[in-house]
């Protein structure tokens, strides 16, 4: 890992120069967002780019998305130049679009797969996608807080359930998903038997079921 | 837009799939954005799909970005003009804007061409394998025999038309392939206008969509 990337990954650390005045900038969005690895503070940085465009939150969404996205981008087929540029400008649309972002819709993940997806389509498939009528609310209904939480707690819930996945079916769901892979294709890119990559599935199919109740 | 009639016949899982993470061809797109516009049901199946999306992007293995990436970023950002609000110009239309912006606004500007006993079509310009185009059917009438010798997806728009599977109606999707052999009959009382998207032999996948099932009653 690059020296560079060590600061950036922790700008809150005691030996960050100018953690202070950092710190002042997330004031009254207490300790939690201060955490690394808090994944659950996405939303938070999210909504503090888009209503003060904080550099330093924006930059914490970078070290964990664009790698991400790169990666995804890689897997779906571009090389790593197209990935790494792709990535950059998917991200420079995170900073673009962050005012779009609505909590009580989506968590910041699935937001920011889409926008990856899209630059997928758009950079990478060179293809128009039609898109859906937005839903608008009526200005005077918002949606009930418990919703919200809902939506969080069940996309919480589905991350785990594939966080969890052991290693192996973790990767054949990320594949098959990511790669538009048929089950035989995915036999010949892993030499894995056809049938052993059913049950995989299926055996991950079980436990996400299991999970979600 | 949204129908009072309750769309019983919906997008295959593999569709919403596909849709979702940036698969599918540009007409078939077409015919997805258009039935989602119109059915809740299925917005919250493509909604959960970004879910299992959004899940696998937190948790894949990172690619390491390159030196001076966020500078990079920050640079572009900078060389944009400050976007201002947008507000797009809203067509009026009789169907859902991903359709309204391939005919040039409502169905009554479609320039039909006639194929024969009464039905008419016209042609959808997308890009890649697959064709879409809208159907006029007259009440009472039946789509002159044809084949598709791949997948046939069939949304309609307006009216309804009957054939050996179900009745179909405003909102409804019938997936047909090349093993069905069916003669869709619009029904009297009003004609019938559909959007019909066929591909070039092209096989979907069909596992995939086991996976979210689950998540779908969210």
């Amino acid at each position: 890992m690059l020296r560079l990337f060590d600061d950036i990954e922790n700008p809150y650390s005691p030996s960050a120069k100018s953690s202070a005045s950092l710190a002042e900038q997330v004031v009254g969005m207490g300790p939690k967002i201060l955490e690394e690895n808090n994944s659950q503070n996405w939303e938070q940085l999210l909504v503090l780019v888009s209503e003060t465009n904080d550099r330093i939150a924006f930059r914490r969404l970078f070290n964990h998305f664009a790698p991400r996205i790169k990666s995804f981008l890689m897997k779906a087929g571009a090389d790593q130049t197209m990935a790494e540029e792709c990535s950059q400008e998917a991200m420079a649309t995170v900073w673009n679009k962050a005012k779009l972002f609505d909590p009580n819709r989506a968590s910041a993940s699935t937001w920011i797969f889409t926008i990856a997806r899209n630059k997928r389509i758009d950079a990478i498939r060179k293809v128009r996608r039609p898109e859906p009528d937005e839903l608008t609310w009526p200005d005077e209904i918002e949606p009930a807080q418990e919703e919200a939480l809902e939506l969080k707690q069940q996309s919480e819930i589905l991350a785990d359930a594939i966080k969890n996945l052991p290693e192996k079916q973790r990767q054949l769901v990320e594949k098959a998903f990511f790669k538009e892979l048929s089950h035989s294709e995915i036999a010949l890119e892993t030499g894995l038997p056809l049938g052993t990559i059913k049950s995989r599935i299926r055996l991950a199919l079980e436990r996400l079921r299991h999970a979600m109740g | 837009m949204k129908n009072d009639k309750k769309i019983e016949h919906h997008l295959s899982e593999d569709l919403l799939m596909r849709y979702s993470n940036g698969t599918l061809c540009e007409a078939f797109s077409l015919a997805v954005a258009t039935h989602i516009s119109m059915c809740d049901d299925c917005r919250a199946a493509l909604e959960s799909y970004e879910a299992v999306g959004g899940a696998l992007l937190d948790t894949t293995d990172p690619e390491e970005m390159g030196d001076e990436s966020f500078e990079s970023v920050m640079a572009l950002i900078e060389s944009q003009p400050v976007q201002t609000e947008q507000v797009s110009e809203v067509v009026a239309s009789d169907v859902p804007s991903a359709l309204s912006d391939y005919i040039g606004g409502s169905l009554q500007d479609v320039k039909w061409r006639p194929i024969g006993l009464g039905v008419k079509q016209s042609l959808l310009k997308t890009s890649g394998n697959s064709t879409a185009r809208l159907l006029y059917i007259p009440a009472g009438t039946a789509v002159p025999h044809h084949s598709h010798n791949g997948n046939e997806l069939t949304l309609v728009l307006k009216g309804a038309f009957e054939d050996e599977v179900a009745r179909f109606g405003p909102g409804d999707v019938e997936m047909a392939d090349e093993d069905l052999d069916h003669q869709p009959v619009a029904v009297e009382g009003e004609d019938c206008i559909c959007l019909a998207v066929t591909d070039a032999p092209l096989k979907f996948q069909t596992f995939i969509h086991k996976l979210v099932q689950p998540f779908l009653k969210i």
